[in-house]
């Protein structure tokens, strides 16, 4: 049964590439092809690294509502980005090759969020409500540093910042497209290597220790691993708030199972199929470029309230 | 055998645990006793190594617990915690495989679901082994709870409470099995218990704890007596004897 529904998530995928692919195709084929083919792959890696990244990160913390955005992962991406601006200046940033600065950004990214995150982590657990709010104070910490250093920039430097700020599902950056699918991959085979460990540490600290799982070494590992997922999409496409959430919500649904090894492909299709069927009928039907990041986030900011309100807090 | 060594622990400067030293045997039933408090939890979760020791050791047949791999100790000892909160949607089923999750590492063979098959049988959930954990009574989940942990086949099962939510029916035949594979030497029980009538009519050797003290280590019928239980619960208990079993009337 599970094997049917991810044929049939794949298929629609499939037409939903095809048809974002050709539909208003005008002029050369050779370019479209590059064109399109480009922007259709980052939303492929974007879909995969949100999606993958709010799976694990619900699985690590035991709870279905919070999400790597939700506590602040990407706003302490955009800080990092702007720190580093801050630092080096607009010129010489913009001077750095745009893929060595991609990975410094990781970097500092995940000293930031292994140092900052580690401690809160696993108790989310124990406590939701401290994780919420932990998660709120880093997330308003972390935009008004960004903030407060953009308005102290250069105002050159903070066009250059600009661009990073806001989900463009349409205009993403495709210099750092092969370094990001890179990088997903590699985390993607160590999460698949890693499945059905995952589904012993979704049981809880206590019990994934009984049963021989190096609990601590393992959320350290998860840890690192969405930090990455989440500098890449956020580095390509900017800070999506509630999408992860609505595509995670929606695989545990669909699938109704416990199992990572199906919950993980699920929530990559699905997500890859909301994002490229609606980018092609916001772009190509509507021809309304950038309304699609927030029609996803109004319907996942709605199930968002509509789980805390419901106390769906597992 | 289980050794344990000077073991103390604090949460803040509260103290919980003092200096605890005493072994246990190699085979057979070993009830823990205790009012509310005692710590008896926390010494099974420093057993269990789910929490680190603060000072003293903890031997399993001399492997030490805070040295040896967690992978490792996970095929000699397990344990069942007093409060399990679940979060995953899955089937009893899946929830008894995973104590087998220490031998098959995800990739069950015949031998792990036919433990797992045993294991539903034996605790009688069959016929419920569809439903979903959040779906069923307090007392048949605490039953797939001691089954996934008797599916882990270790030579040590540490059981905090496991007559929780059971019926008389389920406490009492729960304790007979126990005893049968007890006595079988193959493998050895450390339980809390509450109720000092099942401790005195099933263990070998009962540990009381009070205060974060050992207060009393011996057979049963060295703890089921008047003055021993009065001082351990603070409180008037009788006890008298029905046929050759002692037995303490706590509840009038
Ligand atoms: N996480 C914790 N933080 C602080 N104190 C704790 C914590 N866990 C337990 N305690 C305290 O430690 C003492 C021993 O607790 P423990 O759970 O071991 O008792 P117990 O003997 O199992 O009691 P019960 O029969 O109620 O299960 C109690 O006084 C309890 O309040
Ligand atoms: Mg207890």
């Amino acid at each position: 049964m599970h094997a049917k529904k991810l044929i049939i998530l794949s298929v629609l995928l499939a037409l939903a590439c095809i048809a974002f692919m050709t539909l208003g195709a005008k002029g050369s084929w050779s370019f479209l092809l590059v064109f399109r083919g480009t922007k259709l792959l980052a939303l492929l890696l974007v879909s995969v690294a949100i999606s993958v990244a709010t799976l694990l990160f619900q699985t690590i913390s035991g709870n279905r509502i919070l999400t790597p955005s939700i506590m602040g992962f990407d706003a302490l991406y955009l800080l990092v980005q702007t720190l580093l601006v801050f630092t080096l200046g607009g010129f010489t940033y913009v001077a750095l090759d745009g893929q060595i600065k991609f990975l410094a950004e990781i970097g500092v990214m995940l000293l930031a969020a292994v140092l900052l995150f580690s401690t809160v982590m696993g108790k989310g657990r124990q406590d939701l409500h401290r994780m919420v709010l932990v998660g709120i104070i880093f997330g308003v910490l972390f935009r008004s540093l960004t903030g407060f250093l953009q308005r102290i920039i250069d105002p050159n430097d903070f066009a250059i910042l600009q661009g990073a700020s806001f989900a463009q599902f349409s205009s993403v950056d495709k210099d750092l497209l092969g370094l990001g699918i890179l990088l997903v991959s590699a985390c993607c085979l160590i999460i698949w290597r890693l499945r059905y460990t995952l589904d012993v540490i979704a049981l809880g600290r206590s019990n994934a220790i009984n049963l021989g799982v190096s609990y601590e070494r393992l959320s350290f590992v998860v840890l690192v691993l969405v930090a990455t997922l989440v500098s890449v999409s956020t580095a390509l496409v900017g800070p999506v708030a509630f999408f992860g959430l609505l595509v995670t919500s929606l695989a545990h649904f669909i699938m109704n199972t416990h199992r990572h090894a199906i919950l993980l492909p699920a929530s990559m299709l699905i997500a890859a199929l909301i994002l490229v069927s609606g980018q092609t009928v916001f772009e190509r039907i509507l021809k309304s470029q950038s309304t699609l990041s927030v029609t996803v986030e109004f319907f996942g900011g709605l199930l968002f309230l509509l789980l805390l309100f419901r106390g769906k807090m597992r | 055998m289980i050794e344990i060594n000077g073991v103390s622990h604090n949460y803040g400067k509260s103290k919980i645990l003092q200096n605890i030293s005493l072994s246990i045997k190699e085979s057979g039933i070993t009830a823990l006793i205790g009012p509310n408090g005692a710590g008896k939890s926390t010494l099974l979760s420093l057993m269990a190594r789910l929490q680190p020791l603060q000072t003293g050791s903890i031997m399993f047949d001399g492997h030490s617990v805070s040295q040896t791999p967690t992978r490792e100790l996970a095929k000699t000892l397990a344990i069942l915690r007093q409060d399990n909160a679940l979060s995953s949607r899955m089937s009893l089923r899946d929830l008894v495989g995973f104590g087998r999750y220490p031998h098959h590492k995800g990739r069950p063979t015949a031998k792990d679901h036919r433990a797992v098959e045993e294991a539903l049988d034996y605790f009688d959930l069959q016929d419920m082994s569809g439903r979903f954990i959040d779906e069923v009574s307090g007392g048949q989940k605490q039953r797939a709870l001691v089954a996934m942990a008797f599916c882990q086949e270790t030579k040590y099962l540490l059981l905090d409470e496991p007559l929780n939510n059971l019926d008389m029916y389920y406490a009492r035949s729960l304790m007979k099995r126990l005893r049968e594979i007890a006595d079988t030497g193959k493998r050895s029980f450390v339980i809390v218990l509450h109720d000092i009538n099942y401790a005195g009519a099933y263990a070998n050797e009962i540990i009381a704890l009070k205060d974060g003290t050992l207060a009393i280590h011996g057979p049963p019928q060295d703890v089921l007596e008047t003055n021993a239980l009065q001082t351990l619960y603070s409180m008037k208990i009788t006890v008298t004897q029905h046929q050759d079993q002692l037995v303490a009337l706590h509840h009038l």
